[in-house]
């Protein structure tokens, strides 16, 4: 019974709102350009942050640490060749060969010393199984020149480009390897370059130089034994309880997420997750200056016309909701304009955002040359939901204030 | 409707205090303006608010990159790299053992005398293998001139243990703390370096650690070790040779002058060129251009979303009071007058506004300059960026002028609104008007 009678009124209370607001178009569209605006930037702003974010996971785990790694005690802290462990044993393998794990690889990882015919350089480097690294680590396909290695047992070394430059050496050339084998004298031996890689980031291409992974082995004197085991997962989400499996079934080795491996990608996301939130905020209260200043105007100005409303018997619960409704109104209107401002913001963006000229200072950020800004649903919802709740919240004080004028005083003030 | 079609209106009267005096008119068109800004007091706290708030962010946001920024720098700068630096051309690029500055002595004593210089060190540089009894890693070997280096980086100040090198050293070495771990070295232990001379000899030198440094960069603590130039020399087969002459100035601020000093200096040296920090890290420079560029965009927005709110208060403090309007001018009032008037009010609010977010802006900033805030938890983050573990606003110049010019750029074009306005008035129709 309520019911039925509570939505005619509805109904009048939002015809009434929707009247006033186009009353006075011009000021009804200068606080819809400023909530759109603001929307807009919010959005904006969060997908360019989520763009960021993206980036610095998929160079987490794509560039060698993957989703999930294993290595013994104590190599994370000293990464040596004195860090090593035997290849993955039965139970292991299991879990490894099985349906959640989508790739993973054994590695030779030490630090050494590579020295060209004139100039030498610090480098990972890294002894491979080519073929396990396929969709696991960025190496399956980077190479741009030359060929890729192709064994466990090739004799040739990929460096990157930028380092190849820096070393002054090329394709067919020697290089020499040094590095501490694992009866701590200093192992060396020459390699053949066969291949160059390109990588999004300079540090990437300097950083490291991959061999085949027994090669790497016989040169350190580590047998069949392995420096890590990194592991691609078929999605993501799942990786907690990957991770406690793999526990479980080597509980003698240190399996860590790559959450835990890339501290620094870690804390650049909580980073941007907050500065996310201070600017919504920053945003917001700017936008709700506008709001409350425009609907007080709104109801000062019809202060006789509401306190007729209000002689002739209207409830003042009524005149609130009618100011409420205003805002709903120009909340709505601005959200969708705003929201289709960033949609065709992001359209045009669809490239991603060109950094490359500032590529060095990107990289000091965990960003690659290009930024593609990335929006979320929950971005939307919380941006927009930030923007209509809060912004209803601060229609209550013009409300209140429309509400609460006593008629006759309100007909014969001016 | 065109400003031709306003039927032209007498003059107003020309007596003694007429509308159109000057130093009295002002005065009562402040008086007025003042007077009708807290007609609507609430409207005004509230459009005076929206100001202060947009001028108090750009404030302290400014403030917060200028310290934030210049902490990045003063890091980057002073521990290793220098404020200015003589090389080979193209070194930066491809630092190779053979391009070296040539009689290098004699230039750094030349730079030395300029009077813009400070300090200056020669250094020479290779990459080389390093190792203890147990262990073996790649390392920078930086050969130094300890007496000169200590005034041109603050590595000297950051030791953890031991001492720095001095004078009458040559077979010690200080080494990064994060290499010293992975070493399992210790002060008092013995460290080989093993490398390739510049004839293409094997270079070898066996040095004592002295010292072990915690510089803050990662970097520099992973992969650094300082023996003194002579030992260097000695063991890559290098003479009178260095890499680099590395430069303090006597004052930051000058130094494009004083780089023109130095270049001027190397005439008759070909191929060698001075480098300021930005161009010999462009890393860094090119991050702050980045985080500034997001910063603007930032305030940019906020800035505009401030303007869109203050241009409401202003139209309606024009529309509102159409009809009182229409009276100031059927009594004679010059549109002139009356637009004054309403600039005037407008600009009252804003500079009000901006008094007020300036003033909170600058207590906050000077409060968080005192405390420091810290903006990350992560300290391994900061030391990638090379900032400290608590960021100090620091309000200069620029933290205190672009911040109130942006905002007041924008809203004072939103004032420029009612002035339109009041020119296309006509009387009679805005007497009518209710």
């Amino acid at each position: 019974m309520r019911r039925t009678r509570a939505l005619p009124r509805l109904g009048l209370v939002f015809r009434l709102a929707r009247r006033n607001v186009v009353r006075n178009r011009r000021r009804t569209l200068v606080i819809l350009a400023a909530i759109s605006v603001g929307l807009w930037a919010m959005l904006f702003y969060a997908a360019f942050s989520r763009g960021w974010e993206n980036d610095v996971v998929d160079h987490a785990i794509g560039t060698l640490t993957g989703h999930l790694q294993l290595h013994a005690p104590g190599y994370l802290d000293d990464p040596s060749v004195d860090h090593s462990m035997a290849p993955p044993d039965a139970a292991l393998r299991r879990l490894l060969d099985g349906p959640r794990v989508a790739a993973w690889a054994g590695r030779v990882r030490v630090p050494a010393v590579v020295q060209s015919e004139r100039e030498t350089a610090g480098v990972t480097l890294v002894g491979i199984d080519p073929e396990a690294e396929r969709g696991l680590s960025f190496i399956d396909g980077a190479v741009g020149e030359g060929r890729a290695l192709t064994s466990v047992d090739e004799r040739g070394i990929v460096l990157g480009r930028a380092l190849a430059e820096r070393l002054d050496t090329g394709l067919g050339k020697r290089v020499v390897l040094m590095s501490q084998a694992a009866d701590h004298s200093v192992a060396d031996r020459g390699f053949t370059v066969i291949g160059l890689f390109a990588a999004d980031r300079e540090a990437t291409e300097m950083s490291f130089a991959f061999v085949g992974r027994r090669r790497a082995a016989e040169m350190l004197g580590l047998g069949g034994r392995l420096s890590e085991i990194a592991v691609r997962l078929g999605d993501r989400s799942r990786l907690a309880p990957m991770v406690a499996a793999l526990r479980r079934a080597a509980p003698e080795l240190d399996v860590e997420p790559w959450t835990a491996l890339e501290p620094l990608s870690q804390a650049i996301l909580s980073l941007a997750e907050s500065w996310i939130w201070i600017f919504y905020l920053v945003m917001y209260v700017a936008m709700a200056f506008g709001l409350v200043n425009t609907l007080l105007m709104a109801v000062l100005e019809r202060t006789r016309e509401l306190g007729l409303l209000q002689a002739l018997g209207m409830r003042p619960r009524l005149i609130l909701g009618q100011v409420i409704a205003e805002a709903a109104l120009v909340l709505a209107v601005g959200i969708a304009v705003g929201g289709a401002l960033t949609a065709a913001t992001l359209a045009l963006l669809s490239g991603g955002i060109d950094v490359s000229g500032l590529a060095q200072g990107a990289e000091l950020w965990g960003m690659s040359k290009v930024i593609r800004p990335a929006l979320t649903l929950a971005d939307v919802v919380s941006a927009v939901a930030l923007v209509t709740v809060l912004g209803l919240a601060a229609s209550l004080y013009p409300a209140f204030r429309a509400a609460r004028r006593v008629p006759v005083e309100a007909i014969t003030r001016g | 409707m065109t400003a031709g079609q306003v039927p032209p209106r007498p003059d107003g009267p020309t007596a003694a205090g007429s509308w159109s005096r000057g130093a009295l008119t002002l005065r009562l068109t402040l008086r007025l303006a003042w007077r009708n800004l807290w007609r609507n007091g609430r409207r005004t706290a509230i459009s005076l608010a929206a100001v202060a708030f947009a001028t108090l962010i750009l404030v302290f946001g400014v403030a917060m990159q200028e310290g934030g920024y210049g902490a990045m720098i003063a890091s980057a700068v002073g521990v290793f790299t220098g404020e200015l630096q003589v090389q080979v051309e193209g070194y930066r690029e491809r630092p190779r053992l053979e391009e070296t500055i040539g009689d290098a002595s004699a230039l750094e004593d030349r730079l030395a005398r300029l009077p813009g210089v400070e300090a200056v060190a020669a250094r020479a540089q290779a990459f080389a293998l390093v190792s203890s009894p147990e262990r073996s890693y790649g390392a920078q070997v930086e050969g130094v001139e300890p007496e000169h280096e200590r005034r041109v980086s603050s590595l000297a100040g950051t030791l953890r243990s031991g001492r720095y090198l001095g004078a009458e050293d040559s077979d010690e070495a200080v080494i990064g703390r994060t290499l010293a771990k992975n070493l399992h070295l210790a002060v008092g232990d013995e460290l080989t370096i093993l490398g390739q001379g510049k004839d293409g000899s094997l270079a070898v030198a066996a040095c004592t650690v002295v010292g072990v440094f915690s510089s803050g960069s990662p970097e520099l603590d992973r992969e650094m070790v300082e023996i003194p130039i002579g030992t260097f020399r000695r063991a890559f087969a290098l003479g009178d040779e260095a890499h680099a002459l590395v430069i303090r100035t006597r004052d930051l601020d000058a130094l494009s002058a004083v780089r023109r000093e130095v270049t001027a200096a190397l005439a008759g040296r070909d191929h060698l060129v001075a480098l300021d920090w930005s161009q010999i890290e462009p890393g860094l420079e090119q991050a702050i251009a980045l985080d500034a560029a997001v910063g603007w965009f930032l305030y940019g927005v906020l800035v505009l979303v401030v303007g869109f709110s203050i241009l409401n208060t202003f139209i309606m403090a024009v529309l509102e009071r159409t009809r009182e309007l229409g009276v100031l001018l059927a009594l004679g009032a010059r549109s002139g007058f009356v637009g004054r008037m309403l600039v005037a009010e407008s600009l009252l609010l804003l500079v009000l506004g901006l008094a007020v977010g300036v003033a909170l802006g600058v207590a906050v900033a000077a409060y968080f300059g005192a405390h420091g805030i810290a903006f990350s938890s992560s300290e391994e983050l900061l030391a990638h960026w090379n900032l400290p573990a608590r960021i100090h606003p620091r309000l200069d110049l620029r933290a205190l002028t672009v911040g109130p010019l942006a905002v007041l750029a924008a809203t004072a074009a939103a004032a420029v609104f009612p002035v339109l306005r009041v020119r296309r008035l006509r009387p009679v129709d805005a007497m009518r008007t209710i």
